[in-house]
Formats: structure tokens, sequence, C-alpha cells
């Protein structure tokens, strides 16, 4: 297992409706829960992840969602089981796109 | 082989009339001055249906004769090495004969029977469920073997080295196998010691006054924090429950 | 509500809660925002989930309050472990004071978590008292079981200690996994790659025949809903008194007696008084729930 943080610099995200939790813990799948932070101006992901040696592709995807998405100002925490990078990113939208939803769906 | 002395020298000789069939025991004696009925399974018997029929029968009985009388406490003897595994059992819903064999149980404690499990042999996975693991207080004799699965099957499913298994198992009472463990995380109340045969009548004796006496809630999550084996349970339960 | 079908085998533990419940009435107690993930698991180097991989907590259903408990069978196997078993521990512990309608076990579990096979078991049967304590102090507690796991191991026996067992064609219920009987008696007693033969030894068709389960539903969220909300309705649930158990018991011996050779779930279709016991598996639920009560009218009359 490896565990690593990164803070990245994003745009402020408008309103945090409530915090989300999206995908499972399973082979090759991974979950992402998104929480409010206290700065507004960057974005802080946690991620703990079984395939080891994969930190630089880590980056690039998380780099590529923060300048996609204005998630400035939020938290989100990654368990991860082997996921590739396209299920990573698909996650991590669902993942904000709930959390930006007025209600539940 | 599980040895019958073993009744003589938990309620003495001639003062007992429990009796082995097979793999299911039952009679009665006295403990601490007071009658007791005793029950459960013998020579680590494999769970099946019948076997569970024969406890769940055997707690009724004991629970009818003594309405409207004080009900008898009943000890609770777990010698299995789990459930039967078999297709005919499985197809019959042995999780359902289980789970009888609890209603039972409950049963009797709801009707005021204070209940002491003695664990001999083994005590293993669904067997130990369905009954011994449900007693007011539970006691580990000498020798005792308290598990879900020996460790190479567990290798086996989990996919983790076994030499990796055993040498993690030293350090944590979470998985390895071992009466000390559940007494750690609350699910053993009382190690008997080896060597302990003389004194198991006054150790029997005390474990019923402490059963009669506790209250009937179940409080192992606080004995697993207590003795540090299990720290999360307790603390989450409160979380939930307020 | 919903229009198109949400199949409850595909679904995963919390799309199952916010589809079944009434919309929007879901509170999650202990979320995953406290992160009470696994101190054992991460020792195993094993990933953790910040729910552990179970969802609880309260929510109406029909208008009516109830509470909830969802096992997300794809994280390691629904099995309970030492944080997964307190959540469900806890919830069942206050229902028995706050007193919901029903509580509604979504079970998706092999058993004990074998990473925490100690604390698994000692939760599994704190999950037992609770239970029996909840339904004691008045509260009937429902299993739903659907997902691909089904309900085994000591989640086999807390799923037959509940006064409803709804399940799918899809589900199964029992105790020992097919694999587990293969590795220790051979494939002669049970070929667990024999996908039909399993279902025919634990599915929900099986265990409906038998009494094991008391509705049989379509794969369906929408169906499994409506099988609770039944199930709600006002009914005199008997005490699990000494009468009561003897009655369970007696017919417990019966169906032994019945199904002394039985080995394959063609035959209790045959002895529930199925036309085409080899016909079953292919009927609708609906369909299978006609024949079935038609033949208990029939011994009935």
């Amino acid at each position: 297992m490896e565990r690593f943080e990164i803070t990245l610099p994003s745009l402020h995200v408008s309103a945090l409706q409530q915090s989300a939790l999206c995908g499972v813990v399973s082979s090759g799948n991974l979950e992402v829960m998104i929480e409010a932070n206290s700065t507004p101006e960057s974005c802080h992901f946690e991620v703990n992840t079984s395939a080891d040696g994969f930190q630089d592709i880590w980056r690039a995807v998380l780099a590529d969602f923060s300048e996609r998405h204005k998630v400035g100002g939020l938290n989100i925490s990654i368990n991860d089981a082997g996921a590739t990078p396209a299920v990573v990113s698909l996650r991590l939208t669902q993942a904000y796109e709930e959390s930006q939803e007025g209600s539940d769906a | 082989m599980s040895d019958v002395k073993v009744f003589d020298q938990l309620f003495g000789a001639n003062q007992h009339t429990v009796r082995v069939d097979g793999f299911f025991l039952s009679g009665s004696a006295q403990v601490g001055g007071q009658p007791v009925a005793v029950m459960g399974t013998w020579n680590a018997a494999p769970m099946d249906g019948d076997l569970a029929l024969a406890i769940a029968a055997e707690i009724l009985r004991v629970v009818e004769a003594d309405v409207g009388q004080a009900p008898r406490p009943i000890i609770f003897i777990a010698d299995t090495q789990g459930q039967a595994l078999s297709r005919h059992e499985e197809v019959l819903g042995l999780n359902g004969y289980f789970a009888h064999v609890a209603r039972c149980t409950d049963l009797a404690r709801r009707s005021g029977h204070t209940i002491v499990t003695l664990i001999h042999g083994e005590a293993v996975s669904g067997g130990f469920l369905a009954y011994g693991l449900l007693g007011d207080i539970v006691c580990a004799m000498p020798g005792a073997q308290v598990r879900v699965m020996d460790l190479r099957a567990m290798s086996r499913v989990t996919k983790i080295d076994f030499d990796r298994l055993q040498s993690l198992a030293k350090e944590s009472p979470v998985f390895a196998p071992g009466a000390d463990n559940y007494w750690r995380m609350g699910g053993v109340t009382t190690l008997w010691r080896d060597g302990s045969e003389q004194d198991w009548p006054n150790l029997l004796a005390a474990a019923l006054t402490e059963a009669i006496n506790n209250p009937k809630t179940d409080a192992r999550h606080q004995l697993g924090k207590e003795r540090g084996g299990r720290t999360l349970a307790a603390q989450i339960g409160s979380d939930i429950s307020g | 509500m919903h229009n198109k079908r949400v199949s409850f085998f595909e679904a995963t533990a919390r799309t199952r809660v916010s589809t079944l419940v009434d919309s929007g009435s879901f509170t999650e107690f202990c979320p995953p925002s406290k992160r009470f993930t696994s101190p054992h698991l991460a020792r195993l180097d094993a990933p953790v989930a910040f729910d552990d991989g179970v969802v609880v907590g309260s929510a109406r259903l029909d208008g009516q309050p109830v509470f909830i408990v969802a096992q997300e069978g794809k994280f390691n196997g629904g099995a309970v472990g030492e944080v997964h078993g307190a959540k469900i521990r806890g919830l069942l512990d206050r229902a028995a004071v706050e007193k919901p309608v029903a509580v509604l076990l979504l079970v998706d579990s092999g058993g004990v978590r074998l990473h925490e096979a100690n604390a698994g078991l000692i939760a599994i049967s704190e999950i037992m008292r609770a239970l029996m304590a909840t339904q004691a102090a008045g509260v009937p507690v429902f299993a739903l079981v659907g997902g691909s796991c089904g309900a085994f191991g000591g989640m086999g026996i807390v799923t037959r200690l509940c006064d409803e067992v709804i399940m799918s064609e899809e589900g199964r219920l029992g105790l020992s996994g097919p694999e587990v009987i293969e590795t220790v008696k051979g494939v002669g007693e049970f070929d667990s790659r024999d996908r039909s033969l399993v279902w025919r030894v634990t599915g929900g068709k099986v265990r409906r025949a038998l009494g094991e389960a008391t509705q049989l539903v379509d794969d369906d969220v929408a169906a499994f809903r409506e099988g609770a909300i039944a199930a709600m309705s006002p009914v005199q649930r008997s005490a699990n008194d000494l009468a009561t158990l003897k009655q369970q018991h007696a017919t417990l011996v019966q169906r032994r007696e019945k199904h002394a050779h039985t080995v394959d779930g063609i035959e209790v279709w045959r002895q529930a008084g199925f036309a085409h016991p080899e016909g079953v598996a292919m009927l609708s639920a609906s369909a299978f729930n006609e024949q079935l009560n038609t033949s208990v009218a029939e011994v009935k009359s």
C-alpha cells in the first residue's frame, strides 16, 4: 500500500452542497470522498492505493482533474484498489457532480 | 477423544447425571449448591441439523420444566469443530437450525435462566456462534482451542502467505486462533489455567455467581476495550447509539 | 418514483439504500467522513474503505420511520470485521431504544472477515444478541437478500433470526459456501462450479419453497421496497415465546424427516407441490409465487 498527499491550485468551487462518496473499494475500482476544506484556492488530495509505483500517473490525473473543474476549497480522499486512470477520472467526476447536486438524487 | 472424567472433575463424582450420547451431552448437576442443567456438544462435534435440534430440544425442555418455579442455571459445554460440511445440510438450511438454537438460548435467558458456557476442546465458528458464544459468561477450560478457521485454510482463502500470517499472528490477537486472543477481545470471560482441575468446582461456582450478579446486557464490547483487544467496537457503538 | 428497473444484484449498497427508501429520507449514522477504517486490514496491507463496507442509518419507508443497514458485497465480500460489525450492532441497539417501525438489514456477506477473524466472530455474536434484544423491544427486523455474496456464514444465521426474509431468485442463503464444502469434502459432494446446482441448493426459489425465506421478489430494488412495505403492514407477530419456539422446532424436525435424503432443490420443489420441479428455475418470480400459493392452498384444502 502506498499513501501520499498532493495539494493543487484550482478555481474555487462555488459551493459544496454536500459531502459525497462515490465508488467501491474492490479490485480495479476505487472510492472517492469529497468534503470541504479551509483553503478556497487549492484542492487537497489524499490517496491510499494498493498499486505501488504509480505516483507520477496519479499526479497527472489529479492535475488534469483540478484544471478541468473548480475544486478549490475541497478535500478529496481516495481509497484505491488498482483502478486504471480512466476509472479514476470517471469516479472523481461522479463524486464531484454528486457533491454539487442540490439534493439527494 | 474427550474424556468424560471431566464431568466428575467439574461437578463431583456421583453428584451429576451428565451423559454423553455420541456428539451430544445432557444431564443435571449441582454448582455452588444449586441445581443446574448441563447440555452441549462433545468430542469435537461436527454440528449438523440433528445435533442443533438436540440442543434446542433440551433447552426448551428445561425452560418448560421450570415454568412457574425458579429457573435453573444452564451450563453449556462447547466442544465442536464447527458446522457439518455437507450439501444435504445446506439444502435443508443448517443456518436456520443454528438460528433456532440461538433463539432458544435467548428464550432461556429472557425466562430467567443464567447461562455459563464452558469451552472444552474446540469451539469453532458456526458451531460456537449457535449457542456457546451466547452465554452470559464464557470460560475456556485448559487446552481449549477457539477459532474461526485454522491458519492454513485462512492463508488459502485470503491469499496471504502462510509464513507471513503466522508471524503476524504472534503480535495480533485479531485473527490468530487461540482462547487467550478471544479473552483479550472480550469474547471469552475467563481463562482456566493448566493444572486447575482441583479448583474447577470453585471456578465454576464463581463463574455462576458472577453471571447471576452481572446485568443481563451484552457488555463484551466494553470488556474488549478494557482488555485492549478491541478498541474500536465500543467507540463506534457509542457513536451510533449515543 | 423510479421509472427504470434498478437491479438489486448489480447495485452498490449506497444505491440500494437511496433507491429503496423514500426519496431523500436517508440520514447516515457514523458516516464515512468519520474515517472509521479498519486498522486490521491496514496492518495486513489490504485496502480500506471509509465506511468499512457497511452503510447504516435512519430513513422513511412509505412515510414510516425505519432504520436501515446495507452491506457492500463488493468490498471484501461484505465480510464482517470489527468496525463493520460494531456499526450494525450500534444501529440495532439504537433501534431497541428509538423503536422505528422496522429495521431493514440488506445482507450481502460471506460472514466473518478472515483478516480480523476473532473480532468478526465476536461481532456477529453481538449482532445476534442485539437483534434479538431489538425484537424483544417490539421492533421487527427484516432481512433483504439479493446481492452477489448472498448471506452466508454468521450472516446466514443472523438472516434467519429475522422476522422476514425477502429474497430474489439471484439471492442465496446458507451457512457454508460451496467452495469450502468442495475443498474439504470433494467435488462429488458439491461441484462449486455448477452454478445451477449452487442455486438449487441455496438460491431464493429453494429458500422460499422451504419456508426459509418469507417472500420471493424480482431482482428490482422497487420489488424489494414493495416487499418491505408489505412486511411492515400491521400484523400480529408472535412473540418468541415458548409456545412459538416449540412450534418452530416441530417444523424443523418435520423438515428433516420429509427431506431425509434431499441433496438438490428439485426435490424441495417436488415436495412443495410444483407440478414441474425441473422447470421451476425458469419461472418468473410472480409465476413461481402463484404456483407455490396454489400448491399450498391445495395442501391445506
